[in-house]
Order: C-alpha cells, then sequence, then structure tokens
C-alpha cells in the first residue's frame, strides 16, 4: 500500500522554487531518507510534503489530499530547528502534540494524558516530565521534540534531522526506537539525515538531492557509491561494508 | 528527586487556585471601599456593606450610603475590570507576539486613543447631556481605529508575520502621535487636560462607566480564555502550529481583536494607564508556570486586584488625587522587582 505519493513537486519560498519536479513513493511501513549536501533542499521539501510552503504538482496521503485538521492527524512534523517555548514544561510542550485530536476549544482529556505519559517513557524522558524546556541539554531537548510528534500519533512522520545534536548512543537508541515503531504500528517515516551510514542503515529507500533534483534514488547501497558522493558532496569517501552488508561511509583524508 | 509513575505534571488551572485568586480580589475590592471611606468610620461602612448582604438595618444616613454606592463602589469595581482589561489583554499581546515586552498598546491602541482625545478636547466644545461623553467615545474609537490601521498596514507589507505587524504599530504609532502633537501644538492652552488623560484616572461617579465598558471586557476575558489552549500552540511558531492543523494568521486575528477590544474600553473610561499589562502577568509567571491557559485566567483576575489597590493608593496616599498611571508605575516596578528576585533562584 502506498502511504505517500509525491508527483512532480516543486517549492519555494519566493517566485523561483528551491526544490524542483520530484516525485516519489513511500510504501506504508517503510522509511524513506532525503540525503544530499547543505542547501540542497531537503528541509524545504519536508515542508513541501507537510504543506507548509507554496508546493506544485501533488501531495497525496493514502491517495488522497487531506484538509489541514485531518492532515495533522495523519502527519506529524519536527522541523529541523524547532522553536522551544521556553517556560513550558516537558509535559505540557508534549501535550501540545495532542492539539489536531481536540475541538478547537477543547481541553485535553485522561486518554490524551497517559499518551503523552506514555510517550515520555518510550523516549525515556519520564525523569524530565516536569523540567523546564530551556533547562534541557540539546539531545533531551531533540528527544522531546520528538516526543511532541509522536505524541500526536499519526501513521506518517516527517523528521527533519532527528539526529542531530545527539550522541552515538542516543541517536541509535532514537532510530532504533523509530524502527521498532514501524514494525510494531506500521509507522511509515520519512526523513533527512546528514549521517549517511546511519541512512543506509535504518531506511529502505534513499533520495539524493541536490540542487533542489533529484540526482539519485533507490536502495542504499546502490545510491551511495564513492562517484556520487564526490560529484554531489565534494567528498573524498571510501564505501565499507558491515557484517550484515551495510554500506559505511567513511571520509578519507586526502592525501597532502 | 525520585519519581514513581504517578500523573505527569500538567500545568493546568486548579479550581483552587481560581477560588483562592478570587477571594482575595474580593477582599481587594472589600479593602479598599471600606478603608477608602475613612470619613465615614471604617466600622461603619463594613455595617453598610453587611447590611446589604443580610439584609439587616445600616448604620448609615442615606446620604452617607450614597457615597459608598455611587462613589466608592463603582470606582473600586471599574478599576478592577480595567485591571482584569489590561493584564489580559498584555498577556494575550505577548503571547501573540512572543515577546515578554509586549502590551497592550503596543499595535496603536494607546496612540490612536491619544489623538482622538486631543482632537475631541480641542475641537469639540464641552457638551452634556449625551449618554456617553465625547471624550470616552473618541478614545474608544481611536484606539481601535489605531490598531485596525496597523493590522491593515502590516497586512499590505506582506506576510501575516508577527515582525511585520509589530513595525507596522511601530509606524502607526509614530504617525498618529505626530498628528497629536502638530494638534496639541496649536492649542497649547489643552496639553494640561490632555496630559492629565494620558496619565490615567478613574474619576468617575455612578455606575454608567462600569456598564459601558463592562460588556467589551467581559466578551473579550471569554474569547481569551477561550484561545488560551491555542495561544500555547502558537508560541511553536508559525510552521509548527500550522503543522498541528491549526491556522496561526487566523488564530491571532481573533485574539488581537479579543484584546484591542477590552484595551479599547479601558482606555476609553480610564485613559492610559501603564505598566498593568506587562508586569502583572509576568509575574502570575513567575508563580503560576507560562502556560497561557494559567496566565491568562489569572492575569484577569491579578490585574483586577493590582489595580484597585494602584486606585486604592492614587486616592489616598496623599491630600489630592494622584495619577493612577504614575501609581502602577511607582509601585509596581519595585514590587516586580521583588518577585523576580525572589523566584529566579527557586525555578528549577
Ligand atoms: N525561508 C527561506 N526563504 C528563502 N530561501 C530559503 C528559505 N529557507 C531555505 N532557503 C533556501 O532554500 C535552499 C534549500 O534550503 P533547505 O533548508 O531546504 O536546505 P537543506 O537541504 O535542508 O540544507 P541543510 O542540509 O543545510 O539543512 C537553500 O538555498 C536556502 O538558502
Ligand atoms: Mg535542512
Amino acid at each position: 500500500m502506498t502511504e505517500l505519493r509525491l508527483r512532480n513537486v516543486s517549492a519555494g519560498y519566493g517566485a523561483k522554487p528551491v526544490v524542483r519536479d520530484v516525485s516519489a513513493e513511500v510504501s506504508s511501513g517503510g522509511w524513506f531518507a532525503i540525503v544530499g549536501p547543505n542547501g540542497a533542499g531537503k528541509s524545504t521539501l519536508l515542508k513541501a510534503i507537510a504543506g507548509l510552503v507554496p508546493c506544485q504538482g501533488t501531495v497525496e496521503l493514502d491517495g488522497k489530499t487531506p484538509p489541514r485538521k485531518e492532515k495533522a492527524r495523519v502527519l506529524g512534523y519536527a522541523p529541523q530547528n524547532p522553536v522551544l517555548p521556553e517556560g513550558l514544561t516537558v509535559t505540557d510542550y508534549v501535550l501540545l502534540g495532542r492539539t489536531p485530536h481536540l475541538g478547537l476549544l477543547a481541553r485535553e482529556s485522561a486518554t490524551d494524558v497517559s499518551i503523552v505519559e506514555d510517550t515520555l517513557e518510550r523516549l525515556d524522558l519520564s525523569a524530565l516530565a516536569g523540567r523546564k524546556l530551556r533547562t534541557l541539554s540539546g539531545g533531551e531537548q531533540q528527544r522531546t521534540v520528538l516526543a511532541r510528534v509522536l505524541a500526536q500519533r499519526t501513521s506518517l512522520l516527517l523528521l527533519d534531522e532527528p539526529t542531530t545534536g545527539l550522541d552515538v548512543g542516543h541517536a541509535q537508541a532514537l532510530l532504533e526506537r523509530l524502527d521498532l515503531l514501524r514494525r510494531e504500528d506500521g509507522t511509515t517515516v520519512v526523513s533527512t539525515l546528514h549521517d549517511l551510514t546511519f541512512a543506509a542503515q535504518y531506511a529502505d529507500e534513499l533520495l539524493l538531492l541536490d540542487g533542489g533534483e533529484v540526482a539519485a534514488s533507490g536502495k542504499p547501497a546502490e545510491v551511495l557509491t564513492p562517484q556520487r558522493l564526490r560529484d554531489h558532496y565534494a567528498a573524498e569517501t571510501e564505501v565499507l561494508h558491515t557484517r550484515e552488508g551495510h554500506p559505511v561511509v567513511a571520509p578519507i583524508r586526502r592525501p597532502t | 528527586m525520585l519519581r514513581t509513575r504517578s500523573r505527569p505534571p500538567t500545568t493546568r488551572l486548579r479550581p483552587r487556585t481560581v477560588v483562592v485568586a478570587l477571594l482575595v480580589l474580593l477582599a481587594a475590592m472589600v479593602f479598599a471601599v471600606v478603608a477608602g471611606s475613612g470619613e465615614l468610620g471604617w466600622q461603619r461602612v463594613l455595617g453598610e456593606l453587611a447590611a446589604q448582604v443580610t439584609g439587616g438595618t445600616s448604620p448609615l444616613s442615606e446620604r452617607e450610603a450614597a457615597i459608598v454606592w455611587e462613589l466608592r463602589a463603582p470606582r473600586v469595581l471599574l478599576a478592577g475590570l480595567v485591571g482584569a482589561a489590561l493584564a489580559g489583554a498584555g498577556a494575550a499581546f505577548q503571547g501573540v507576539f512572543r515577546n515578554p515586552l509586549a502590551d497592550p498598546y503596543l499595535l496603536g491602541a494607546a496612540a490612536g486613543a491619544g489623538m482622538a482625545a486631543t482632537i475631541v478636547v480641542v475641537f469639540v466644545p464641552a457638551v452634556t447631556g449625551w449618554l456617553i461623553g465625547p471624550l470616552p467615545l473618541a478614545a474608544f474609537a481611536g484606539a481601535l481605529g489605531g490598531v485596525g490601521l496597523s493590522w491593515l498596514l502590516g497586512r499590505s507589507a506582506g506576510g501575516s508575520g508577527t515582525a511585520t505587524l509589530l513595525l507596522a504599530g511601530v509606524a502607526v504609532t509614530a504617525f498618529l502621535t505626530a498628528i497629536q502633537t502638530f494638534v496639541q501644538q496649536l492649542n497649547t492652552d489643552t496639553i494640561k487636560q490632555v496630559y492629565t488623560w494620558t496619565l490615567g484616572g478613574l474619576n468617575v461617579t455612578g455606575w454608567r462607566d462600569l456598564w459601558l465598558a463592562l460588556p467589551y471586557v467581559a466578551v473579550a476575558a471569554v474569547v481569551l480564555c477561550g484561545c488560551a489552549r491555542l495561544l500555547d500552540v502558537l508560541t511553536l511558531g508559525d510552521a509548527e502550529a500550522a503543522s498541528l492543523g491549526i491556522r496561526p494568521g487566523r488564530v491571532r486575528l481573533v485574539l488581537l481583536a479579543a484584546a484591542s477590544l477590552a484595551t479599547a474600553a479601558a482606555v476609553a473610561v480610564s485613559g492610559l494607564i501603564g505598566f498593568v499589562g506587562i508586569v502583572v502577568p509576568h509575574i502570575v509567571r513567575l508563580l503560576a508556570g507560562a502556560s497561557y491557559r494559567v496566565v491568562l485566567p489569572l492575569s484577569l483576575i491579578g490585574g483586577a486586584v493590582f489595580l484597585v489597590l494602584a486606585d486604592f493608593v492614587a486616592r489616598t496616599a496623599l491630600p489630592g488625587e494622584l495619577p493612577l498611571g504614575v501609581v502602577t508605575a511607582f509601585a509596581g516596578a519595585p514590587f516586580f522587582a521583588m518577585v523576580l528576585r525572589t523566584s529566579r533562584g527557586r525555578t528549577p
């Protein structure tokens, strides 16, 4: 089943589109990673899918283009640089993720609170539940933002660089957590990832963007070749393989 | 700090908090009525209040009772209403602009009211027999006009963002103030009257002003409290609010309209009283948390308490009457500093 289908999507901020003519299909329960150099348009593409920037072409969710409020019930979005209202506590902040499920003026029910409680526990945040956002470390803030999006309980997650600022252990734990969600609940994940090794390990499909256009797409092992990394990232790399056969992108030092 | 898995600490307005806050307000009002009528003797005034509640006989003569019920009581209630309006509107403005220094006069409400009041003082001859005096009417219309102008200018300058709107407010304020100054300059004999109005005050007799302002403030208070949760969502920024299914531009419009209505009603009956809209919401935040679901209702009540007491000081501190705006700043600033100091050490 196709969860997300993009047809000739172009999007941008002013007159000139930043992302041009992207088409892709993501099947339900899949993990689709968007990679590419800085400024390639990865974040813009995610915003276009979330409906946050003007966009041409069609974005279909489950074969439909739902209106705003309904969309927020099936699609959760975490930006690359989230705004953290500093005075709020972790719990209050994560509760805001329940907004699409509430009436315009309604209050959260006990169910909403217990969903939040559950999410905090899953992300190892229970001990921080009463803390103010501004008192958290960068990595803790990052996980809190993810908790807010997970509390939305959507079947599609759009995550812009979810592992930025996390140490290797927490990054791994977070990706494992998402992977579990995917396998247990059939959640579909679309994320941008700078760490190509992680991208290769977790995603089952990569889209390489450069200059706003699709440079390559397909299985990670097919997309990540030293030649492409040189062409699009201007990087000297060697692609190794783990025992399981996942590609590992290792930068190599240029001979001086 | 070890927690077992219990209810997560959500910030919500507990009924007990509201009851306590309302009791404090009631106490402040009774105090202001009773202690503010010194010449009648406080025991006798208390007796009159008790008599009104229980239906007993009052120790006051009819003329003395009129002082209490036609002078003191409406003034105290009006102070409460104006305080609630300004503090509630201030909290809403701070949320909408995500700026702790925003106050309800930011978008040209003060400049519009000031300009309109000046024009009335200069050009409209003193009239009597109107249901509403021309000055409050002009101030009300001027305040709303100023905000409306800022909104239109912000929209036409493009973008539904708050930064544009803020700058539009600055431009409108400067423009309207220039007109006011010009008109004043040509009619220097009226400066004192305009100046007195600008400093704010509640020189009222009878209940008329209260009934005039009450509907607007009540509607605004209901709208603001109803939208408190949406205001929390707005603090996430427009992109994230939109991704949660909210229309940030529309929510902002509703909130600003409600807050400006309350501000205009307050300005119409009391002139420009500064500081309440900034200091009260901040004190509430420091004491009770940053969620607007707590900040908005408690600011309404806290603003009422604050202005009732400030007006009491304005009325009684010196033989003559002090301008209310002077008292709010003079008493509010040190109090604010004290709360700031004591709570900074405490927050985790
Ligand atoms: N709000 C904006 N207004 C105008 N241009 C923008 C805006 N945001 C991004 N751009 C431009 O659009 C292009 C793509 O930006 P985008 O944020 O999508 O890149 P990205 O691939 O996510 O980069 P990074 O890896 O650094 O996060 C860049 O050239 C950027 O300068
Ligand atoms: Mg980006």
